[in-house]
């Protein structure tokens, strides 16, 4: 009867989950989907805990406890550091799933050797080599994004860097043969133990050629392992609620990266062996070329005369902290009956939709937060682009240069504006190490200075400028 | 399939081949209806694909989050691991740190992905004429 209670409630689990996910079609609708998602972590919690063979209460609610302290101080990280903390929540489901898949492993291959076959080993070897690249690579990643002194920021490239990494693999993947191949046999404790540090120093491996730029594939990637692992668990311990509710991570994981790789015209193989930063030597050997330059007063009375702006935001405009600033200017724009718009590039931020996330904190409307595709539709009626922390996102060398390294690559066409206004705090170039065509052209003036203080001073600019 | 005995669940025919796994289980251990699970794998990650592509742009961010506290289901394997009766110390050390990551993630994602979702504001008061 228990059982039939259990399946029950994880069976109830599970349909709760995928309507928790199908809230977030809309943002009407998300906070009841996030709450139909707790309903159906509690129910699990407590079916699982209910069972009859469960008679270590107090271990259980210890760790569980532990496990609300480091959450919820977790839960309240600035909306800039949501990155690491994803990178790093990877890093705990990477290490839940490959702690209890060692467990099992002990468990079965020392106590009932009978117990281990074939298909659980298989399990158990793609559960925990999952699991542990997931712990180490992730915090690479949350290490490079918060930018901890002793992981390098830059690509760090060697050479065989790739032939030694998927040799690396390689290797765990035939110890992981040769248990599945004879889980009890002589040495399986050997292989095990080769497979878990194997998967440790691959994930290592994997991130330290990996750069800022490309950090929004890795994290969506280390999403879909992390639930991989969790599915994998549930293959090994015969449990149909771990694994649905992994493998709706597992497709969420999958569809993000695939998303990203589109935004930066890049296949997975390129962003995981391509080492993107590597580009950065290869300097264009231009003649020295002459930035046109605009003071606020002149910005601003240019924006005073639009009709419709459009703000293309790239990260600098967080790493600036400028987006209450950004809501400043959009409020004095819009109160002077000027159409405004953020146009949202995919790799805007640091991780998928991360752009979003931050505009949305300083309180500008969700409906006018407006997709690449969507926008570029507009952006020959558009009177002025305002480009704040933006360079390669807006880089028209990606729809017409072949040899640049981000050719191909989708962008927002802001040099289709009448007007193109790029703030940016110095004349280096961006991430890929390239020079920009738009800041050349006739129409584009540099607003130079950091972005907080320039879109503040257009703000209080057009403010005085209301009141006459 | 004793689809008759199984009452609510009997309509559900995986559950139900769950249930038959299990009374097998009893007889010849290490006999794992392997099959059944991978059909749920497969199901399930079908689905995970249509829900998941319908989601707004513009929740990229809290959907990652919350899928992060989904993915901690984890926590219903490591409760097994860390509680069970017959499991020796040492093995329960190993479920009880899993628990603790597992059940880091499920606090911290949902509590994150609701503070992120309360900043969607739908335009309001400051009168604008667009869409």
């Amino acid at each position: 009867m228990m059982h039939h209670l259990v399946q029950l409630a994880y069976l109830v689990a599970t349909v709760l989950f995928v309507f928790s996910l199908h809230g977030m079609n809309d943002p009407k609708t998300a906070r009841r989907g996030v709450r139909a998602g707790i309903l159906a972590m509690a129910l699990a919690i407590a079916a699982t805990w209910a069972q009859p063979s469960i008679t270590h209460h107090g271990w259980i609610l210890a760790a569980i406890i532990a496990g609300i302290a480091v959450g919820i101080p977790l839960s309240k990280v600035p909306l800039t550091a949501v990155p690491q903390r994803t990178a790093i929540s990877h890093a705990f489901g990477g290490l839940a799933a490959g702690l209890v898949g060692t467990a099992k492993f002990v468990l079965w291959s020392v106590y009932e050797p009978e117990e281990l076959s074939q298909f659980r080993m298989a399990a158990i070897v793609l559960e925990v080599l999952l699991g542990f690249l997931t712990v180490t690579g992730s915090l690479m990643a949350a290490g490079k994004l918060q930018e901890v002194k002793w992981i390098p920021q830059r690509p760090v490239t060697y050479p065989f860097q790739n032939v030694s990494n998927i040799g690396l693999l390689a290797l765990a993947v035939l110890f992981g043969v040769l248990l599945v191949l004879n889980p009890t046999g002589p040495g399986a404790g050997f292989l095990f133990a080769g497979v878990i540090l194997l998967a440790l120093a691959f994930g290592v491996l994997l991130i330290i050629p990996i750069g800022g730029a490309d950090m929004p594939t890795v994290i969506s990637i280390l999403n879909s392992y992390a639930g991989l692992s969790a599915v994998a668990m549930g293959f090994v311990l015969d449990n149909k609620l771990l694994i649905t509710a992994g493998a709706l991570d597992g497709a969420s994981g999958l569809i993000l990266s695939i998303m990203m790789c589109r935004a930066m015209n890049r296949s997975f193989t390129n962003v995981l062996f391509g080492a993107f930063g590597q580009v950065q030597a290869v300097a264009v050997d231009s003649e020295v070329r002459h930035y046109k330059s605009e003071t606020i007063e002149g910005a601003a009375q240019v924006l005073e005369q639009a009709s419709l702006v459009v703000i293309i935001p790239g990260y600098g405009l967080a790493v600036a902290q400028a987006q209450h600033r950004v809501r400043e200017l959009y409020d004095q724009l819009t109160k002077a009956g000027i159409t405004v718009k953020f146009a949202i590039h995919p790799v805007a931020g640091r991780m998928p939709g991360h752009m979003n996330v931050l505009l949305a904190e300083a309180e500008i409307p969700y409906s006018d937060l407006i997709e690449m595709d969507e926008i570029n539709a507009d952006m020959p009626q558009c009177d002025v682009a305002l480009v704040i922390g933006a360079n390669d996102v807006v880089n028209p060398a990606a729809r017409s240069v072949k040899s640049s390294p981000i050719y191909g690559m989708p962008i927002i066409d802001a040099d289709k504006a009448k007007t193109v206004f790029a703030i940016k705090r110095s004349k280096s170039p961006g991430f890929a190490g390239i020079d920009n065509e738009l800041y050349f052209q006739d129409r584009t003036f540099m607003l130079f200075g950091d972005a907080k203080a320039v879109v503040g001073e257009l703000a209080k600019h057009l403010a005085g400028g209301d009141g006459h | 399939m004793g689809l008759n005995k199984e009452g609510i669940v009997g309509l559900l025919l995986l559950a139900d081949a769950t249930s038959t796994a299990e009374i097998a289980t009893k007889h010849a251990v290490a006999s794992v209806d392997y099959w059944s699970l991978l059909f749920v794998f497969a199901m399930a990650s079908l689905l995970g694909f249509g829900v998941i592509v319908r989601v707004s742009r513009l929740l990229h961010t809290p959907l990652m989050s919350l899928t992060n506290a989904i993915s901690a289901i984890a926590v219903v394997g490591s409760i097994i691991v860390t509680g069970h009766e017959d499991y020796p110390l040492g093995i329960r050390i190993l479920g009880a740190i899993a628990l603790f990551a597992s059940m880091t993630n499920v606090v911290s994602g949902f509590l994150i992905t609701d503070r992120m979702l309360k900043m969607f504001k739908q335009p309001g008061g400051s009168g604008e004429s667009k869409r």
